[in-house]
């Protein structure tokens, strides 16, 4: 008999103590978060969209080597040292490499964030935007361009003069050399296929 | 004796006042189904600790027309294999239970739709309507969930409907009247008047007390299993039942049956307020007591035990068959009975 009231009264008493705890997450801040209209923080390492800041890019394609789902498209020409257009590189230097080509396909990317840590001059980024879904693949396909296609094809035609000049200009000197018979200090090396490689 | 139905007063007894009377309850029924749907979403929201519906207008206040709006849209399906007539009779028979039991509710001194002497007995009358209406359902669906829901819920209803009718049968030691008019009249006179602390007397109340509260709550917790609420939804049991009796039920007629649980909680809900919280009475003796204020206070209260029956569905956990067969006759019933005892025993002393 006393366990049974013992029993009817525990069963009371804990439904009670249960509808307590429930009061009690009655009043507590809701963990919602209402997502469009509210956004909460990221860690800050987030990796999310790619950015790329074109005003530090060297053209150097680390980030296109180091992709290991190949999203990244690179090619640039190398300032050629007559072209009157000369511009000061984000680290305060005179820009070595013109950037004529960038593409990314971010329909393509794995969020690895192997080109962040490749990139020399910290160019490219994962940033904390995750809003840039679309309806189809074209618009993930991003592409980067401080020059316009003829000012392009200007800076390639401007740097092949400038090789043509520098060939003519060795080839004379090493006449020259030949024909004085000095033996011409080895110059500097020729500038190597400036184009940078493409994936 | 004053009227008790203020649309009797004003309007005559005629065809529109008639249709008034009648239409009344129903719009209160609709506008409060509304309420306590809205107001199931955002309890279990809160005690979640999540927000509930907060896109349909402000704070989500419309998602219930939303979501009836939703169900009106959707495809009435009676299955090929149902019983017909049974299958889409059965939604409007459990509607018309619920609906029916408001005849009698005592919503202000000045209105209770039907005054009638009986209005306890008739409203445990009518609550068994929604039995036939679950089991009708059920039967009908050929659906052997709908069937097993449907045969719980009959188990369930009618062990339950004895604690529940001893505890109210307490009372109606103590008022001798089956009148819920005139049970909400006598506990006029301030809070400590209420049944559920022992109804007006002297001191020697206090003898009550115990027996009294202990019969509100039995009444309460019997209720919930008569409405087939959590924690004793064995009849619907969505992890065991699929939906329980309604599993074949789409559209509006799901939607009946929606409305009636929520109509049969009101019911319940009204029939502890007149009972055992003084009904329409205010708590205050004669502060803020009038027709009006009686209407207030008695949709406070009910909306207060709605929302205890609310608050329980989201703390406890659904009960095992056998746990429910146990705690109706084997604790319910025994305790309900031994208070029914006490109190007639003190009646009898004529102590008060």
């Amino acid at each position: 008999m006393s366990s049974y009231l013992k029993n009817v009264w525990a069963g009371f008493y804990t439904a009670v103590k249960g509808m307590m705890i429930t009061s009690r997450h009655m009043f507590k801040k809701s963990v919602t978060i209402q997502y469009p209209d509210e956004k909460f923080d990221l860690p800050a390492n987030a990796r999310n969209k790619l950015v790329l800041d074109m005003s530090r890019c060297n053209a150097c394609t680390a980030c296109a080597i180091a992709c290991p789902v190949n999203c990244i498209t690179v090619e640039g020409v190398r300032v050629s040292p007559e072209d009157p257009h000369q511009e000061v590189h984000a680290d305060g230097k005179p820009r070595k490499v013109w950037v004529t080509r960038y593409e990314m396909d971010l329909a393509k990317c794995c969020f690895c964030g192997l080109c962040q840590a490749a990139c020399p001059s910290d160019a490219i980024k994962h940033t904390q935007d995750f809003e840039y879904s679309a309806y189809n693949k074209e618009s993930l396909y991003f592409k980067y361009q401080i020059l316009t296609p003829e000012q392009s094809a200007e800076k390639v035609r401007l740097l092949a003069e400038f090789k043509e000049k520098e060939a003519a200009a060795k080839a004379a000197a090493a006449e020259k050399a030949a024909t004085e018979g000095k033996p011409v200090a080895p110059k500097k090396a020729a500038p190597k296929a400036d184009e940078a490689s493409e994936q | 004796m004053e009227s008790t139905n203020f649309i009797w007063d004003l309007m005559g007894k005629n065809l529109w006042s008639v249709v008034a009377v009648i239409s009344l309850p129903l719009i209160f029924v609709l506008i409060y189904a509304l309420v306590a749907i809205l107001a199931e979403l955002k309890v279990s929201a809160w005690i979640q600790e999540r927000l509930g519906p907060m896109r349909t207008g402000p704070w989500g206040i419309l998602q219930p027309i939303a979501e009836v709006i939703k169900l009106l849209q959707k495809e009435d399906i009676t299955p090929t294999a149902a019983s017909k007539i049974l299958f889409n009779l059965a939604p409007y028979v459990i509607f018309t239970g619920a609906y029916a039991a408001f005849a009698v509710i005592p919503f202000s001194e000045a209105y209770a739709p039907a005054n009638i002497n009986v209005g306890l007995f008739y409203i445990f009358a009518v609550g068994s309507f929604s039995a036939i209406g679950i089991v009708m359902g059920g039967w009908a669906s050929n659906n052997k969930y709908s069937l097993m829901g449907a045969m719980r819920s009959v188990s369930q209803v009618i062990s339950y409907e004895i604690p529940a009718a001893v505890a109210v049968l307490a009372v109606v030691v103590l008022t001798s009247s089956m009148n819920m008019m005139e049970i909400s009249r006598m506990q006029e006179g301030g809070f400590w008047n209420w049944y559920i602390f022992g109804g007006p007397g002297g001191w020697t109340k206090i003898f009550m007390i115990p027996f009294t509260l202990t019969l509100a709550i039995i009444y309460f917790i019997a209720s919930l299993a008569e409405t087939n609420r959590l924690p004793f939804d064995i009849p619907e049991g969505e992890s065991e039942l699929v939906a329980g009796f309604h599993t074949e039920y789409s559209g509006m007629k799901f939607a009946m049956f929606f409305f009636a649980e929520y109509a049969n909680m009101f019911v319940v809900a009204a029939v502890v307020t007149t009972i055992f919280l003084g009904g329409w009475t205010s708590p205050f003796g004669s502060f803020l007591a009038g027709a009006g204020w009686g209407a207030f206070w008695f949709i406070l209260k009910s909306m207060f035990v709605v929302f205890l029956q609310i608050w329980i569905r989201w703390t406890l956990p659904r009960f095992r068959v056998d746990q429910l067969m146990y705690i109706g006759w084997k604790v319910l019933l025994p305790i309900s009975l031994v208070c029914f005892i006490a109190i007639s025993f003190f009646s009898l002393l004529n102590l008060g």
